[in-house]
């Protein structure tokens, strides 16, 4: 299709008023409207909200170190948040991501050690793995026309338990050994898992990247023409390739940009824990997905922000270390969670009806 | 059903082209099979620059399978398909598209959720910068979309409001103007109408007639007599996969085309059959011709 226009119309179209003529016939929404119908609105009251209440409940929270392990915490889910989040405005879900950070992490770490090659070579061959296997999943799905629900469904089975049997048979442990002395270590330390000062407070790197990739991601989202793409796959499958939207490419690549963010975080948990347990990841697909859908997200694809999952993935580590910081049991954690995330849905649909109802 | 053209309401029409040129696009005989179900026989079908093919028929007698044909989604088994005058055979929708034929599906033509500029150029966005940076010409692209929108008439306050807040008859509307701006020379239109009220099809049936003034060839696919014969210069009617009726406007009255549409010659013969069942009242059946017409049979929105 080119981008040439019709060449001039033989006959002049009647009804063609001043392009900014105001005919009476529409009516703006009001900016207070346009402003809820951004994604990420409803999550960001939320976050304010129990930011105050965690600041009135648990003064710990005050002290600026502790804001900086809360960021930590919220890093670590919020990096694969991420993807998680395009891939679910594209429409789909990855149930394989928890497992698959860990799948990532054991790749590099088995192959290094077991070879006594530099730790390099286990990242690079852990980043082939992870993509690979967010290909599978992609091409897997688009070859059958399966739900993602039970194509990922499958991996994550499949990866859980290749996950534990091939660690076993490795290192005859559940664990893999400690990498720490070997070549390469400290230079992928400083990248995955270094932390640096800033006002006398450790800032742990992770932060930096989780802030670097959200903005990328927010670009890319609104910007490019990827990230319409990633719009219209979600919103309407049939109506994208109508139009010439390459549907097939678009969703294989979401899944391979969630195997890069179970990679990244798999390198992080790698260098700095120097070694990984292999049963690992479960349920932590469902935490990504948590945030995904309080950052705004919706669940049926089509609609969302890159920005919305930063705060969900905030509201995570805000209420995980706000419970501890109040003194509270730690056991409430999860409820906490549901709650949060019943009240994040709730707003989301309030907002969304009110900013689209005309 | 063989191919009816000795009886009284299966006659076949010869059209003549406006011109000596080749049509836009043309069927000659064709047609497809699924297997063994024969679901199009026979189709000869021309579309030429500036005016309206109607095809019509009732559910099941083939419309569907025929634009697929021409829109690339499906190959046909028999017969030629000829574009400028060449036969083609595409295998993708963009074939279609790289040859200039853009359909309209009534429930495919947008993605609700995204803003209406957005689906104006989705699949064929305007960017500028070099590629790392390469990014959407958001400006040039709302501008642009205004301008053509309000070229076909349709003013709307807000580009950036969501595409499934419009009426059913503006979001088709948006994917006419977007098929007419993006150099199409053929537009199919997937019965367009179908799920719309009267005003709204009013308002289709206009940019209908608009697209035709532009100097488009249009396919416009209904079951609805009425809302063809509005716009239509040539009607196909299609039953159980073959032409019953192929006219030009001027051999065919909207009486008659309803009377084939509404399947004339068999209803004539289940009249038979009807009258020997006690209680049904066959006396009404044949006589179509009481029909109305509208008081005018010009087409609607020209200036």
């Amino acid at each position: 299709m080119s981008m040439t226009r019709q060449a001039e119309p033989a006959v002049t179209p009647p009804p063609a008023p001043g392009p900014k003529a105001n005919d009476g016939r529409t009516t703006r929404r009001t900016p207070v409207r346009r402003l809820l119908a951004r994604p990420e609105v409803g999550v960001f009251l939320g976050v304010v909200v129990v930011l105050v209440f965690f600041l009135i409940a648990a003064p710990p929270m005050r002290d600026s170190s502790s804001m900086a392990n809360i960021l930590y915490q919220s890093s670590t889910i919020g990096i694969m948040a991420l993807p998680v989040a395009l891939l679910m405005i594209g429409g789909e879900v990855d149930l394989s991501a928890g497992v698959a950070v860990v799948t990532s992490a054991l790749t590099a770490s088995m192959l290094a050690y077991q070879l006594s090659m530099n730790v390099w070579v286990g990242v690079i061959a852990a980043l082939a793995v992870s993509l690979a296997i967010g290909m599978f999943n992609g091409w897997f799905l688009m070859k059958t026309g399966l739900p993602s629900f039970l194509v990922t469904l499958g991996t994550f089975l499949i990866l859980q338990g290749i996950n534990l049997a091939v660690t076993k048979t490795v290192t005859g442990n559940v664990a893999t050994d400690d990498i720490s002395d070997m070549d390469g270590f400290a230079q992928a330390k400083a990248l995955f898992a270094s932390s640096f000062e800033v006002g006398g407070v450790q800032v742990k790197i992770t932060i930096v990247w989780w802030l670097v990739f959200a903005a990328l991601a927010a670009w890319v989202l609104l910007r490019t023409k990827y990230g319409n793409w990633i719009f219209a796959v979600g919103g309407n499958k049939e109506s994208a390739r109508a139009v010439g939207v390459p549907v097939n490419f678009t969703k294989i690549s979401l899944y391979m940009l969630v195997g890069f963010g179970a990679w990244f975080v798999g390198m992080h948990q790698l260098f700095s824990f120097n070694t990984v347990q292999s049963g690992e990841g479960v349920g932590q697909e469902l935490i990504y997905i948590a945030a995904a859908v309080i950052g705004g997200c919706l669940m049926t694809g089509g609609y969302g922000s890159a920005i919305g999952p930063v705060f969900g993935a905030f509201m995570f580590g805000m209420v995980q270390q706000g419970i501890v910081y109040a003194g509270w049991n730690p056991d409430w954690f999860k409820a906490f969670l549901g709650v949060m995330l019943l009240g994040a849905v709730l707003i989301n649909l309030w907002v969304q009806r009110t900013a689209t109802r005309r | 059903m063989t191919d009816d053209t000795t009886g009284t309401h299966g006659a076949v029409l010869q059209d003549t082209a406006p011109d000596g040129e080749h049509p836009l696009v043309e069927l000659r005989g064709a047609g497809k099979s699924y297997g063994n179900i024969r679901a199009l026989h026979g189709v000869d079908l021309s579309v030429h620059p500036g005016r309206v093919t109607c095809v019509l028929g009732d559910n099941g007698a083939g419309k569907s399978t025929l634009i697929k044909i021409i829109s690339g989604l499906h190959q046909h088994t028999e017969g030629e398909f000829l574009v400028d005058g060449a036969p083609v055979r595409f295998s993708t929708p963009r074939d279609a598209l790289g040859k200039g034929i853009a359909t309209v599906y009534q429930d495919l033509a947008v993605v609700p959720l995204m803003p209406v500029w957005r689906n104006f150029f989705l699949g064929s966005e305007m960017t500028k910068g070099p590629w790392p940076l390469r990014r959407l010409d958001i400006e040039r692209m709302k501008r642009t979309a205004d301008e053509e929108l309000r070229n076909m008439g349709i003013v709307l306050d807000d580009l950036e409001q969501p595409i499934g807040t419009l009426s059913g008859g503006q979001r088709q509307c948006v994917a006419i103007a977007r098929a007419v701006y993006f150099g199409a020379r053929v537009l199919i239109l997937d019965e367009p109408t179908a799920a719309l009220g009267v005003k709204q099809s009013g308002v289709v049936l206009k940019y209908i007639a608009m697209a035709r003034d532009r100097g488009l060839g249009v396919i416009f696919i209904t079951h609805n007599p009425h809302h063809a014969y509005m716009v239509g210069d040539h009607f196909s009617v299609l039953r159980l996969g073959t032409l019953e009726l192929s006219a030009a406007r001027s051999e065919v009255s909207l009486e008659e085309l309803t009377h084939h549409m509404a399947g004339g010659t068999e209803l004539a013969a289940l009249k038979h059959e009807l009258a020997q069942v006690r209680g049904v009242d066959v006396e009404e059946l044949p006589e179509e011709s009481d029909l109305q017409a509208p008081a005018t049979a010009s087409p609607e929105g020209k200036s």
